[in-house]
C-alpha cells in the first residue's frame, strides 16, 4: 500500500498536492443547505460538480442527498449561466416544489463572473417561494468555508427582524453529523432553552427506514425559525471556521451578539458549552448533565492506563481537529501530528496553545495547516505513532504502516452508522473514548504473546 | 404541476407508464424528455429512434457527470504507471481519488499510482495570474518523487476559462525532464456528459501513447481488452479466462492498465471492445492506423461470455485454439452450473430496472435473463444513439453545438505499422460469420416489446417509474441507491457493485447472482413496519387505566 511514497525523507513541495486533506467549497454549501427544511440545494456550475458532491455526501451519510444543477455547457460558459439558471429554477419549482432554492456558485461560474444578485433578481419566483444564493468559489478555502458561506447566506437572505425578541438562542452547530446535532440539542433541552439550531441536518441525513422516500424529509431548521433569527437574543457559534461567518452575518445585519466556542469535543470543550447554556439561561446546570459528565470522567480514569503516553496523529477539518486534539490531551495522550487541509485562521497557534496548556513540548507536536495526507504519511514514516484519528482518508496510511485508525469527522466513506453517533458532548466523548480504548486494547490483545494475553483488563 | 400532483396522476391506468410520467412536466420539459423515452416495439416498420447525447435540462436532477469525470475519472484514472495531475481547484482531484474501484497492482516496474490523487490545488491568485507556473512546478515535483512512466495533465473548468495552455506546459516539461507528458483538455463544461471526456482521453492516447513500442507479443494469439476498467476485478477475471484459453492479453485499456503496455498495444492481433461507449474511438482508430480488427465482446453473463470466447476463436481461425476455448468453456460451465441453477430457482419471476452509464444497462440484461429476471426498464446516463439503436445509425446522428467542439481525430494508416491480416474477401466472410466484428447492435434489439428505454433518466422519472413499474430490483448508482432503498425497493449499485465483485465471466456471474439473491431475500425487508403498526389502537381495561392514571396524580 502506498508503495510509491518515498520513505527516506520528506520532500517540501510548492506545486503538487498529493492525497488532499480538504475538498472544495460547494460540497459544504450543499450540506449546510440540506440543514434547512424544504430546501433544494442548487449548484450553479457544470453538472459534474453536483454529481461529485451528491456522490460524496451519499457515501458519507448513506442517505439520499438531493441537489440540482445549472448544467453549464460550453456555450453557457462563454455567454454566462443566466439562461441555464432561469430554466433550472423554473423546472425545480415546477417538478420538485421546494420552499427555497439555495444556490451556491462553483469555480466555473465564479471565474466567468456570473452575477447571482442580478440573475436571481430577474427570476420569476412563485408566490411564497424563495431563491437565495451564496458565493463558494472552489479555489478559495475548503468545504468548511462553503458550509460557513451557505449558513451565512441563509441569514443574509432570509433572516428578518420584527423588533419583538423571541429571546431565543441561535446555535450554529458547525460542520458536524446529525448525531452530533442531536447530542447538542439534548443539553439545550435539558436546560429548557428556547433555541434555533441552523443548519440542522437531524431528520434529514439520518432518516429512519419507513418504506417511503421523502424528497424533503421532516427534519431541518423550519423556515419560519430561520426568518425569525433576526429576533434572536444571542448566537452561540460552535467552531470558528464553520460557524463564525454565519454568526457574524447576523451581527452585521441585526446587531445580535455572538460567542464563538470550539466544537464541544471532549471534557473541557463540552464544559464550556454547558457553561454557555447556563449563562444564557441564567439557570443552574441540570443534574442529568452532572451525571453524564461524571460518567465520562469516571471512564477516562478507568481506561487511562491504556491510553496514557500514546502518540496520536490527528487530521481532518480544523474545528474538529482542534476539539480532538484537546480531548487527546485530556486523555493523557500526545498529539504527535496534527494537520488540516483547510487554509486560513490561527490553526497552528490554537494547537500550540493547547499543547502548552498540557505541558507538551513544542517539538513533540508537529502541526500544519494546508497539509496533505502524503506529507503526513512521509512524516509518520520518520516518526511512527500509535494511533490515527480522523476521516477514512487515513485508511491507506493505516494499512501501509499498520497503525490502528479510529474514524471520526468527515468524510467517513468506508464505514456505516458514524453520522448517527455523536463525537461532541459528554456522550460523544464517551463514544470516542470507547472507540479509542477498544482499538488500542484490541491491538494489544492481537499482538501480545499467548502467555501475556490478559483475560481481564 | 407540482411534485405532489404527479403522484396522483401516476395512479391513472389509462395511459402508458411513459405518458403518465411525462404528464408530470410542463410543455417544454415534456417535449424535451419525450424524445428520450421509447416503449420498445419491434413490430414497427421503421426502427425506433431515441434522443441521446444531448444537453441535460437544467434543474431536473440529472445523474450525469461531466467531461472531466469521463476523461480523468473513467479512462485515465486506472492507468497505474502515469502520474495524473488534476490542474484546478482541489475538489475534482479529491472526488476522483480512490472511489471508482478500478483495482490495480504494481507492474513489473513496481509502480502503482492508483491509490494517489494529485492536484495543483489552484487558489485565487492562480485563477487571476494563471496557473501554468504552478503546474510546471507540480510536474517537476511529481517526477522527482515518483519517477512515473508518463505524466497526464487533466484540466478542470477554470483552466480552460483563464486560458492556461496545458499542452504547451506539457511539451516544455517533456523536453525538460525527459518524461512523456500528455495534456488532456477535459474541462467539465465540455460536451454534455462524461462521454466527451472519454473521447478526449481516447484521442490523446491514440496521438501520444499507442503505437510507440514495436515489441511483438510472445504468443500466437494476442488481444487488447478495450473499455474494461477492472471495477471490482472484472478485468482480472476476464484476463484469467483468456489466458486459460492460450490468448495473450497485451494491454487492457485501461483497467489495471499501464502506459508501457498501451505503447505496444498496436502489436496485438485483435481488439476486444467491452465498453463500446467509452472507447469505440480507439478501436476504430487503431483499425485505420494499424489494421487491427475489433470485436464487440461482453464478458458479463454466462451466454455472452461463451459467445465472446467463441468469437475470438473464430476470428483467429485456429482449430487448436478453438478446442482449448471449448474445453475451457465446458470446464468453467460445469463449475458454475449448480450455483446458477440454485440462484435461478430463487430469482425467477423477479423484474429489474437498470440505469447505468453507457454499457452496463445492456450488458447485465442477458445475465439477469439467465437468472430468470426480466428487465422492465433500461437507460443510459451518457450513451449515444448507437448504444441504444446500433452502429448503423451513426451516420444519421446530428452534430450539435455541444458535440461539434469535441475533436474527432482523422487518422491514416501508419507507415510500416499497418498490418494486413486478411484478404478483403476473407474479412467480409469473418464479418458475416462473427457477430460483433466491427459492429455493435445496441441494447434495443435484445429488449422485449413493451419494456422501456429511457435516456438520461432523472430523479423525478426514477421515482415515478418505480411507482408504476414496481421493479423488484433497481440497478443504478450511489445517488439513487438510498432513494430507492428508502422507497422499499432493492437497489444494487452497478457502477461500484456495492463494493463486491468481480461480476465478469463465469465465476463473476455466480458472484452477481449471490449478491442479488442475498439482497432481495434479506430478512430485514419483512420487518420494516414495527409490530405495533397493525395492532388495535386501544388495548386493556379502561377502568384499570383510569385507576392507574388517578394513582399517578396522587
Amino acid at each position: 500500500m502506498l508503495d510509491a511514497t518515498p520513505r527516506e525523507s520528506v520532500m517540501e513541495r510548492k506545486g503538487l498536492v498529493a492525497n488532499p486533506c480538504k475538498t472544495c467549497q460547494p460540497v459544504g454549501a450543499i450540506y449546510a443547505a440540506l440543514g434547512v427544511h424544504g430546501v433544494m440545494p442548487h449548484s450553479h456550475g457544470s453538472q459534474g460538480c453536483v454529481a461529485f458532491h451528491r456522490m460524496f455526501l451519499t457515501r458519507h451519510f448513506k442517505e439520499p442527498v438531493m441537489a440540482s444543477t445549472s448544467a453549464f455547457t460550453e456555450g453557457a460558459s462563454v455567454f454566462g449561466g443566466g439562461a441555464n439558471l432561469k430554466t433550472a429554477v423554473n423546472n425545480i419549482f415546477d417538478v420538485y416544489n421546494p420552499d427555497v432554492i439555495a444556490i451556491h456558485t462553483t469555480c466555473l461560474s465564479e471565474t466567468i463572473g456570473d452575477d447571482l444578485h442580478a440573475f436571481t433578481s430577474a427570476l420569476d419566483i412563485p408566490e411564497g417561494k424563495r431563491v437565495i444564493y451564496c458565493s463558494t468559489p472552489s479555489y478559495v478555502g475548503s468545504h468548511i468555508t462553503g458550509f460557513a458561506s451557505m449558513a451565512a447566506g441563509f441569514v443574509d437572505h432570509l433572516a428578518e427582524q420584527t423588533g419583538t425578541s423571541t429571546n431565543r438562542l441561535f446555535v450554529i452547530p458547525g460542520f458536524v453529523n446529525p448525531g452530533d446535532m442531536r447530542e447538542l440539542k439534548t443539553y439545550l433541552d435539558a436546560f429548557g432553552i428556547d433555541y434555533t439550531m441552523m443548519p440542522d441536518t437531524t431528520g434529514v441525513l439520518d432518516t429512519p427506514m419507513t418504506g417511503r422516500f421523502e424528497l424533503y424529509p421532516k427534519g431541518g431548521t423550519p423556515l419560519a425559525e430561520v426568518k425569525a433569527l433576526g429576533d434572536a437574543r444571542k448566537t452561540l457559534a460552535l467552531g470558528s471556521w464553520a460557524s463564525e461567518p454565519c454568526a457574524n452575518a447576523l451581527k452585521r445585519k441585526f446587531d445580535i451578539d455572538f460567542d464563538v466556542q470550539g466544537l464541544p469535543i471532549g471534557l473541557q470543550a463540552t464544559d464550556d458549552y454547558i457553561m454557555a447554556l447556563s449563562d444564557f439561561s441564567s439557570l443552574p446546570v441540570p443534574r442529568v448533565v452532572d451525571d453524564v459528565r461524571g460518567q465520562l470522567v469516571d471512564s477516562m480514569l478507568d481506561v487511562h492506563q491504556y491510553l496514557s503516553g500514546k502518540r496520536v496523529a490527528i487530521a481532518g477539518d480544523p474545528d474538529t481537529v482542534i476539539g480532538l486534539t484537546r480531548f487527546v490531551l485530556e486523555c493523557g495522550m500526545i498529539p504527535a501530528f496534527v494537520g488540516t487541509g483547510t487554509p486560513g485562521g490561527d490553526f497552528q497557534k490554537k494547537i500550540a496553545a493547547l499543547c502548552a496548556e498540557y505541558g507538551i513540548d513544542e517539538e513533540a507536536c508537529w502541526c500544519k495547516a494546508e497539509v496533505d495526507y502524503f506529507e503526513l504519511h512521509q512524516r509518520i514514516i520518520q516518526n511512527p505513532v500509535d494511533l490515527l484519528l480522523g476521516p477514512s482518508l487515513w485508511k491507506q496510511i493505516a494499512k501501509a504502516e499498520d497503525i490502528p485508525l479510529v474514524r471520526c469527522g468527515f468524510p467517513i466513506i468506508d464505514r456505516y452508522m458514524h453520522p448517527l453517533m455523536p463525537i461532541v458532548g459528554y456522550r460523544g466523548a464517551l463514544h470516542l473514548l470507547q472507540m479509542i480504548a477498544d482499538t488500542l486494547m484490541d491491538r494489544q490483545d492481537r499482538l501480545c504473546e499467548d502467555c501475556d494475553l490478559e483475560f481481564v483488563m | 404541476m407540482a411534485y405532489e400532483v404527479t403522484e396522483e396522476r401516476g395512479s391513472s391506468h389509462a395511459k402508458s407508464p411513459m405518458e403518465t410520467v411525462l404528464d408530470g412536466y410542463e410543455a417544454k420539459s415534456y417535449k424535451n424528455r419525450k424524445r428520450h423515452m421509447v416503449t420498445v416495439d419491434h413490430a414497427l416498420e421503421t426502427p425506433q429512434e431515441i434522443t441521446a447525447n444531448v444537453r441535460t435540462v437544467p434543474g431536473l436532477l440529472t445523474h450525469r457527470g461531466c467531461c472531466f469525470a469521463g476523461c480523468k475519472g473513467v479512462v485515465l484514472g486506472p492507468v497505474k504507471d502515469a502520474l495524473t495531475i488534476v490542474h484546478g481547484p482541489i475538489g475534482c482531484a479529491f472526488y476522483t481519488w480512490g472511489t471508482r474501484r478500478h483495482k490495480a497492482v504494481p507492474g513489473d516496474d513496481g509502480l502503482n499510482l492508483v491509490p494517489y490523487a494529485f492536484s495543483t490545488d489552484m487558489r485565487e491568485s492562480d485563477i487571476v495570474f494563471g496557473g501554468e507556473k504552478k503546474l510546471m512546478q507540480a510536474i517537476e515535483e511529481g517526477i522527482e518523487l515518483f519517477h512515473p512512466n508518463a505524466v497526464f495533465i487533466c484540466s478542470t473548468c477554470p483552466v480552460g476559462l483563464i486560458g492556461d495552455d496545458i499542452h504547451a506546459v506539457a511539451e516544455r516539461a517533456e523536453k525538460k525532464f525527459g518524461v512523456k507528458c500528455v495534456a488532456f483538455s477535459c474541462e467539465g463544461y465540455k460536451g454534455v456528459s462524461q462521454s466527451a471526456g472519454h473521447h478526449i482521453a481516447s484521442n490523446q492516447l491514440i496521438r501520444r501513447v499507442i503505437g510507440e513500442n514495436d515489441t511483438p507479443p510472445e504468443g500466437k494469439f494476442s488481444v487488447n481488452i478495450l473499455g474494461e476498467y477492472n471495477i471490482g476485478g472484472d478485468g482480472w477475471e476476464t484476463e484469467r479466462l483468456l489466458r486459460r484459453c492460450g490468448i495473450e492479453v497485451v494491454s487492457v485499456m485501461t483497467g489495471d492498465g499501464a502506459v508501457a503496455a498501451m505503447q505496444r498495444s498496436h502489436m496485438a492481433g485483435l481488439n476486444l471492445v467491452q465498453c463500446h461507449r467509452s472507447i469505440n474511438y480507439i478501436a476504430e482508430m487503431m483499425q485505420t492506423q494499424y489494421g487491427i480488427d475489433w470485436i464487440k465482446v461482453n464478458f458479463v453473463g454466462v451466454k455472452s461470455t461463451v459467445k465472446s470466447l467463441r468469437a475470438i476463436a473464430a476470428y483467429f481461425g485456429d482449430s487448436d485454439l478453438s478446442d482449448r476455448v471449448e474445453a475451457v468453456i465446458a470446464e468453467e460451465l460445469a463449475d458454475i452450473q449448480d450455483d446458477i441453477d440454485y440462484y435461478k430457482s430463487r430469482l425467477t419471476g423477479k423484474t429489474a430496472a437498470l440505469y447505468v452509464g453507457g454499457s452496463r444497462s445492456h450488458h447485465y440484461q442477458g445475465l439477469l435473463r439467465e437468472l430468470g429476471v426480466a428487465t422492465v426498464l433500461a437507460g443510459y446516463e451518457f450513451a449515444h444513439r448507437d448504444d441504444y439503436e446500433g452502429r448503423e445509425v451513426i451516420d444519421s446522428i446530428k452534430v450539435d453545438a455541444d458535440n461539434k467542439n469535441i475533436e474527432t481525430l482523422h487518422v491514416e494508416p501508419v507507415d510500416g505499422k499497418y498490418h494486413v491480416r486478411f484478404s478483403p474477401e476473407k474479412l467480409e466472410e469473418l464479418k458475416s460469420s462473427i457477430e460483433g466484428m466491427g459492429y455493435y447492435g445496441g441494447m434495443v434489439k435484445e429488449m422485449e416489446n413493451g419494456t422501456l428505454m429511457v435516456d438520461d433518466l432523472n430523479h423525478f422519472e426514477t421515482e415515478e417509474f418505480v411507482k408504476l413499474l414496481k421493479p423488484d430490483v433497481f440497478f443504478s448508482g450511489i445517488k439513487d441507491k438510498f432513494v430507492l432503498q428508502k422507497s422499499g425497493v432493492v437497489s444494487r449499485q452497478l457502477h461500484s457493485y456495492d463494493y463486491q465483485g468481480p461480476y465478469a465471466g463465469f465465476r463473476g456471474a455466480v458472484n452477481f447472482a449471490h449478491d442479488l439473491d442475498m439482497e432481495i431475500h434479506s430478512p430485514i425487508w419483512d420487518r420494516i413496519a414495527p409490530p405495533w403498526r397493525n395492532r388495535p389502537l386501544l388495548n386493556g381495561d379502561i377502568a384499570d387505566a383510569a385507576q392507574k392514571s388517578e394513582g399517578g396524580e396522587k
